[in-house]
């Protein structure tokens, strides 16, 4: 058997003819498996969908109930039998309730590991390999000068400049789902115990990551806040209501934004970003290539991001790979940074 | 160096001008001799090293890295130094005093010292030494063109700023002064005199003017202003000086002070009276100014031959007279210093430096119609890019001061064509599709086919920019490397209505065209691809232009359609 006919790789996502069902699929369908909650993975309007819980739950908070005609939850580990191809569910430590769907039949097992991070993460459960034949990944940051280091340092410099300037606000842009929570429970680690403020369109999303149990200290909108009031604070906001009205009743604000793409200045610099902070929900190049190899898949389909460089680097190191070209991944990720910003 | 990579790295993200001369001149006054006169020397452009070109670079690059991995990135960086400092393969953290004991002074010393074989290793030792932030600042600082959104100007300001002078006086004795500055600092930090400049013929700082809308008129009084043609050439200052031993010294500066005085001795022997003129650069053949296209032959070339001088006669054409003898006359109001110009352009007497001629003009009707139709230039008419109209009580004030200069362009030829391929830009642009090679429609074998006419990366909002960019990246048809050709039929694609100046024949590309200075003018979403412009229409303009004068160069262009 192929692996093309067990996924076959289609403009709106890979689809399992056998199994009768698509994963992540960028139109709507009878039948989708969702790896997680963003947007450009996880749409509105197909017919039935089998995700995590957490992912069931974030779409409804996000399209609303009746997202779907029907839905399924799947735990990390549990496998489901659909017209005789097995789908297990497996952590890939992107945001809450993110999944790796291990697609298996006659024995040849396909990953497709939606987006992923190998790293740390206190907010979501850590990536877990899992050895496969064909390894469907993610290329966002799929170039080498993308390696992001340690989050830590970042939050460090943020709490720096909180210092440094005590009357001015600090405002950092960073995605509604997972990198809010994250950076959020970031400074909690590094010991700041104020208040944090958090722009309204995330507040059902973060007040959801508290109800799994995830501390993430004392959290205020900054709705309820007078100007004076928010000197020297932290408010995470949607990277696109950093340039908006919105961003005036702040006090002399310093612009920062938390992102992947903040190591390249000039995509900073575009944004008019006053202090980067690379922090991201993604494998950086490092990651992305010892998550390959560590698989020990020898075929390597690229989704979405850098490809190129990813199938190139693939190839080169003795396996077969392809990039899919599937239309529509990767858009949540410039929503983060040209600042379309989040759906309400 | 650590100190100098801080500064270098603040300055690219900090967007105001203010705060940017606050961080410099915050870093003059705790950074001592001679690091921080080193530092506004990499600041203002003064510093080159001559060995290190970007192609060692890109060796020691090719000796850690992939290749194909290596121009993937650069590609997307935009910027061949950040590329570098974020993909070099460092070891082990060094330990942190070594890192404190690389200052930017003995980076520089090091560099005057090296002999060419020795700099790649040496490099390599720094950028193994430093971080990601202390490579990109070392790797700028040696290839030259720091780019971090600061002008040697701005530079200058925020060292005046330490000793709270008026800029100005720094950029007067600037010619006279060399790095690492030392005696600046000394009278800036209030410790010694101001040092004398000795250069007898420095350039001032130039006089802009701002463009004019239609609009502005109705609040204008034309009584108030004088108005002159705007020649489609090269901005200059022409300086001729005695220095001490009563010898001339001429020099040719472009309007930002860059000493071109090189290419042009053909000028610079014209320039036999003591003065400063504030003129256009334009090459006169038999009597009439040749086209921008024929003076960029001459531009750029380091070297200048007897061919390329008989071929392409430097002219300069004068606006203004700043110094007369060693009497500066910037303090007096434009009707006197014409009146002066006019007779000093008489006494030097060179068929190589004439006046611009002052179009006479009583109402604003009257003005646009000379604009409209520039006959009062006579021959040279081809060459009016519009017109000048300049305050007569105005005095010449360095930089861009409102209400006193106006420039009003001529309109721009407009046409709508068909987005065909796009390529990422660099710099500030690097991951963003932001250069448009766009066709019109023609005959083909199979029926109508488009024909790419021109190449345009700027005119468009930042916010516009996104919208082309996330089209581009939805309607891709082909890659080649950066380029991605993009959806072009009747019925589907992006119309551009495109501005352009100027059209000629051309002979390198396959519509046989090639547009002067275009940029887009507005997005058509709204236009089916079917309904752009013809090539007939294109040159239906071109025949009205060419009815208009005389046969240019075969095989002029400056538009490269990629």
């Amino acid at each position: 058997m192929r692996p093309e006919d067990v996924l076959l790789p289609t403009p709106a996502g890979v689809c399992c003819q056998l199994g009768g069902f698509h994963i992540d699929p960028t139109r709507p369908v009878d039948k989708a498996v969702i790896t997680h909650g963003h947007s450009d993975h996880a749409r509105a309007g197909h017919g039935a969908v089998l995700a995590t819980q957490e992912t069931l739950d974030l779409m409804r908070l996000r399209y609303g109930e009746g997202f779907a005609g029907a839905t399924q939850a799947a735990h990390y580990g549990e496998t489901v039998t659909l017209g005789g191809i097995t789908v297990t569910f497996r952590p890939a430590g992107h945001v809450l309730g993110s999944a790796q769907i291990a697609v298996e039949a006659n024995g040849l097992r396909i990953v497709a590991s939606g987006d992923y991070k190998n790293v740390a993460d206190p907010t979501c459960a850590p990536f877990e390999l899992v050895p496969c034949d064909v390894f469907i990944t993610e290329a966002t940051f799929g170039l080498p000068v993308f390696r992001h280091g340690d989050p830590d340092t970042e939050i460090a410099k943020l709490l720096r400049s909180i210092a440094l300037f005590p009357e001015r606000a600090h405002l950092v842009g960073a995605y509604s789902l997972g990198k809010a929570q994250r950076v959020i429970a970031l400074i909690r680690k590094a010991g700041y115990d104020k208040p944090i403020y958090l722009h309204g369109a995330m507040e059902k999303i973060t007040r959801y990551y508290e109800s799994h149990g995830i501390d993430l200290g004392r959290i205020d909108l900054a709705r309820g806040a007078n100007k004076a009031e928010l000197a020297g604070t932290i408010t995470l906001c949607p990277p696109s209501t950093l340039k908006e009205l919105w961003s005036r009743r702040f006090p002399d604000p310093v612009t920062c934004f938390a992102s992947g793409w903040m190591r390249v200045r000039a995509r900073a610099r575009q944004h008019l970003v006053e202090l980067p902070l690379v922090i991201s929900d993604h494998a950086d190049w490092d990651g992305l290539t010892t998550t390959i190899a560590a698989t020990g898949a020898s075929e390597i389909w690229v989704t979405h991001g850098q490809e190129d460089a990813l199938v190139h680097w693939s190839r080169s190191s003795g396996r077969q790979a392809r990039p899919l070209d599937i239309v529509g991944y990767g858009d949540e990720d410039e929503a983060e940074v040209t600042a379309s910003g989040e759906a309400p | 160096m650590n100190r100098f990579a801080e500064l270098l790295d603040r300055l690219v993200y900090e967007p105001g001008r203010n705060n940017k001369l606050r961080l410099m001149t915050e870093y003059f006054r705790v950074t001592g001799d001679p690091e921080r006169g080193w530092a506004l020397a990499a600041l203002t452009g003064a510093l080159t090293f001559q060995h290190a070109k970007p192609g060692v670079i890109r060796a020691l690059i090719a000796e850690r890295t992939d290749p194909v991995l290596f121009e993937l990135s650069y590609d997307y960086v935009g910027d061949l130094s950040e590329t570098v400092a974020l993909m070099w393969p460092a070891p082990a953290q060094a330990p942190g005093h070594q890192r404190d004991a690389l200052t930017l002074s003995s980076v520089i010393e090091a560099l005057a010292s090296l002999g060419k074989s020795q700099l790649p290793a040496q490099l390599a030792r720094w950028l193994d030494l430093l971080d990601e932030t202390g490579r990109w600042a070392l790797l700028k600082l040696v290839t030259g063109g720091l780019r971090i959104g600061v002008s040697a100007r701005l530079a200058k300001t925020a060292a005046a700023a330490l000793g709270e002078k008026d800029p100005q006086e720094i950029e007067l004795i600037w010619p006279g002064l060399r790095p690492p500055y030392v005696e600046l600092f000394a009278w800036l930090d209030g410790r010694a005199d101001k040092p004398e400049s000795e250069d007898p013929a420095p350039f001032r700082p130039a006089m802009l003017a701002h463009a004019l809308d239609d609009a502005d008129l109705g609040v204008l009084d034309p009584r108030d202003f004088l108005a002159e043609w705007k020649w489609d050439g090269i901005r200059v200052q022409a300086v001729a000086g005695t220095d001490a031993d009563g010898k001339l010294l001429a020099r040719l500066y472009s309007r930002t002070g860059e000493d071109i005085s090189g290419a042009f001795p053909d000028l610079i022997d014209a320039l036999r009276l003591p003065g400063v003129i504030d003129g256009e650069l334009l090459i006169v053949r038999d009597g009439r100014v040749q086209t921008f296209n024929v003076l960029q032959q001459r531009l750029n070339r380091k070297t200048v031959n007897a061919k390329l001088l008989a071929e392409f006669p430097a002219h300069l054409r004068a606006y203004d007279l700043l110094v007369e003898g060693n009497v500066d006359l910037r303090e007096l109001p434009f009707a006197e210093r014409r009146g002066r110009l006019e007779q000093f352009i008489a006494r030097i007497d060179d068929p190589r430096i004439d006046l611009s001629p002052v179009v006479p003009f009583s109402t604003w009707e009257e003005l646009a119609a000379a604009r409209r139709d520039p006959d009062g230039a006579g021959a040279d008419a081809d060459a009016v890019e519009g017109i000048m109209l300049k305050r007569r009580d105005a005095p010449y004030l360095p930089g861009r001061p409102k209400g006193l200069w106006w420039k009003w362009k001529r309109d721009p030829l407009i046409v709508d064509a068909v987005l065909m391929y796009a390529q990422r830009g660099h710099g500030k642009r690097s991951s963003y599709y932001s250069d448009y090679t766009f066709g019109v429609w023609t005959k083909g074998e199979d029926g109508d086919m488009l024909v790419p006419v021109g190449k345009a990366y700027f005119g468009f909002t930042d916010e516009e920019l996104l919208k082309i960019d996330r089209f581009v990246r939805r309607n891709t048809i082909e890659r080649f490397g950066p380029v991605r050709e993009v959806v072009h039929e009747a019925d589907q694609g992006l119309v551009l209505e495109v501005a352009f100046e100027g059209l000629q024949r051309s002979t390198r590309h396959k519509s046989g065209l090639a547009m002067r200075f275009p940029r887009i003018n507005r997005l058509r979403w709204d236009k089916p691809p079917g309904e752009a412009d013809r090539l007939e229409t294109l040159e239906h303009m071109l025949q009205k232009i060419e009815s208009g004068r005389t046969a240019t160069m075969p095989g002029e262009s400056h538009n490269v359609i990629g």
